[in-house]
């Protein structure tokens, strides 16, 4: 069991002849993992998440960070020790980007010179170009800015990050990126982070623990992502994880077991006069993989479509899950999902049907195991 | 033009006098507003009576004032002190209500931000509200003056030295020249303070071009604030 880094004890905030936002709250926050709080509107969530910092006072109950009660330090001082991103980047216009990165650092007294030099060591923490640090917030796109959030949280190097539905505003493509980016600095920096969304698929894909939240403030249920879609709580939590949390499960299962066949391919521009190498090993019902002379995949050659490049679906890599191997097969065009090496050389396809038989075979395992 | 020629040392002496009289208390209006419509802002029933009481002030005529002012203040009927009183009002009472909307204009997230960060009060106040409400801010500065440099004239009337001397002496001696050349000075002086306030605006607000090119959404504008304002100055006696 990993150390708890935050806990809630019996905390309740009620707001003025209101209904609870947050009703007799107990959990425990494991330290340098990602714990997300997940809800609709008005579950608590983000209330939640501020009487960490303070920012909401509750009406009842502790919150301890590290073994200490938060209301034991000053509460600018607590602020100063947990990096804070929230929805919209919240960045000073009248500050650079580097100076914005900067800010805590300078409230904890580190001089100009310091700070900036360490602003600029976060730009590239983050993925940005460091000729972005003279600029204004303003001129940086959504997802540039949520970064510098996240750099600007980073600054002072806090213990734990509170992060409240940071990537919300930004459109799905970046918010992508900005998720697995946040995985890539958490594997580096192990902070303690509680991040709040609405979105079940980001706390799925983010959270090592999600805890759902239920309209009224109240904990529906506390686990690892994996759990929460396999076994639902209750009734509102399977109706919060979605109608396809069944096929989202397969996220948490890899897909050893799957069977790799051989395809027959055709490369392009592979010899000396741009001409084509056919390797007809294996059947794939008259459709052929296109591939450079790498061996990378370019698409397929249908049966009746003569030489024409038809584009091909998503890639099943190594270490995938069984969520990636059935949707490659299914993205494909000819049915067969394309499985590449770590080098993104074509190893073989595999079917649906393959991929369905060991998702079947791993239920069984389960349902005997009980 | 002769005549302004033979007289340009008086004319420069007066519009000197002219600059410190509008000047003076456009500063010191400034420092009395900021805090007041800082305290006010975070009290609504203080903010309604601040509002009312200054827009009453600003009512008051001029003329008026400045000879209630002497027996109120111990001062004489001729000192510069009672201008800059009664223009102090005035000023409040314009940049007060500016510098509430200069704060509200403030984007209420940036606070949260700032609060989360670790803020103290005071620091955030000077480092973000403060510096994020110069547009604003600069916008009612801008009607002050130009609202100040034609209310010091009128105190020309009781004798106290500036620009509008020229209009007294003009019209008893029935000498237009000298008229116009303090219409026009007085107008130069008001574009000459405008010009100044505008490039101290560029200069203390840097990113605001910054955000211009990047066509972000208007932030709110000093140019409705100054209309507004225009309208009630012009119906000032």
């Amino acid at each position: 069991m990993a150390e708890a880094m935050i806990e809630f004890q019996s905390v309740t905030k009620q707001y003025q002849g209101g209904q609870a936002a947050v009703d007799d709250l107990s959990m425990s926050i494991d330290k340098g993992s990602i714990t997300v709080f997940v809800g609709p509107s008005g579950c608590g969530k983000t209330t939640s998440l501020r009487m960490i910092n303070r920012m909401v006072e509750p009406t009842k109950g502790t919150i301890t960070v590290d073994g200490k009660d938060v209301t034991s330090v000053p509460a600018a001082e607590l602020r100063r020790s947990m990096g804070y991103v929230m929805q919209s980047s919240g960045l000073m216009p009248h500050r650079s980007v580097l100076d914005n990165i900067a800010t805590v650092p300078r409230l904890n007294g580190v001089s100009k010179a310091d700070a900036r030099k360490r602003a600029e060591e976060l730009l590239d923490v983050v993925g940005l170009a460091s000729g972005l640090g003279k600029r204004y917030p303003s001129q940086l796109s959504g997802g540039q800015q949520q970064r510098v959030g996240v750099a600007r949280a980073l600054a002072a190097d806090p213990p734990v990050l509170l992060m409240d539905e940071p990537f919300s505003a930004v459109d799905p493509v970046v918010r992508d990126e900005l998720q697995r980016e946040l995985l890539r600095l958490q594997r580096d920096l192990a902070k303690t982070i509680v991040f709040v969304t609405h979105d079940i698929d980001e706390a799925t894909v983010l959270g090592d623990k999600v805890a759902v939240f239920a309209v009224g403030g109240k904990l529906a249920q506390y686990a690892t992502p994996e759990e929460i879609l396999r076994a639902p709580a209750n009734e509102f939590v399977a109706s919060f994880v979605g109608r396809d949390r069944g096929f989202r499960h397969l996220g948490f299962s890899a897909a050893d077991g799957v069977t790799i066949r051989p395809v027959p391919t055709v490369t392009r521009g592979g010899n000396a006069d741009g001409g084509t190498d056919v390797d007809a090993r294996g059947n794939a019902g008259g459709w052929r993989l296109v591939v450079d002379a790498e061996s990378r995949p370019l698409g397929w050659e249908g049966p009746g479509s003569g030489s024409d490049l038809i584009p091909g679906g998503s890639l099943f890599r190594p270490g995938d899950t069984l969520r990636r191997a059935l949707d490659s097969a299914l993205s494909s065009p000819s049915g067969l999902g394309v499985a590449v090496d770590g080098d993104g050389r074509v190893a073989g396809v595999i079917e649906a049907a393959e991929v369905l038989a060991v998702i079947e075979s791993a239920r069984r395992v389960r349902q005997d195991a009980l | 033009m002769d005549w302004f020629l033979a007289n340009s040392g008086m004319v420069f002496e007066r519009a000197g006098q002219h600059l410190v009289l509008a000047l003076v208390p456009m500063v010191l209006g400034l420092l009395i507003s900021i805090p007041l419509a800082q305290v006010s802002r975070r009290h609504p029933a203080l903010r309604s009576v601040v509002t009312t009481l200054t827009s009453l002030l600003y009512t008051i005529p001029s003329l008026a004032l400045f000879i209630i002012l002497p027996p109120l203040l111990g001062t004489r009927i001729l000192d510069p002190l009672n201008v800059i009183v009664a223009l102090t009002i005035y000023a409040v009472a314009l940049l007060v209500r500016a510098a509430m909307d200069a704060f509200d204009s403030v984007d209420d997230d940036l606070r949260q931000a700032a609060v989360a960060m670790g803020y103290k009060p005071a620091a955030r106040f000077l480092s973000i509200d403060l510096p994020l409400s110069l547009p604003v801010l600069f916008a009612g500065l801008r009607v002050v003056s130009v609202s100040n440099i034609s209310l010091v004239s009128v105190a020309a009337l009781l004798g106290v030295g500036n620009l509008g001397i020229l209009f007294t002496d003009g019209l008893q001696r029935t000498f237009v020249t000298e008229v116009v050349v303090g219409i026009v000075a007085i107008l130069l002086l008001a574009l000459l303070m405008d010009a100044v306030l505008v490039l101290l605006e560029r200069l203390l607000t840097p990113w605001t071009r910054a955000s211009a090119a990047a066509s972000r959404a208007e932030p709110v504008t000093g140019a409705e604030f100054i209309a507004d304002a225009q309208v009630h100055a012009g119906a000032r006696p």
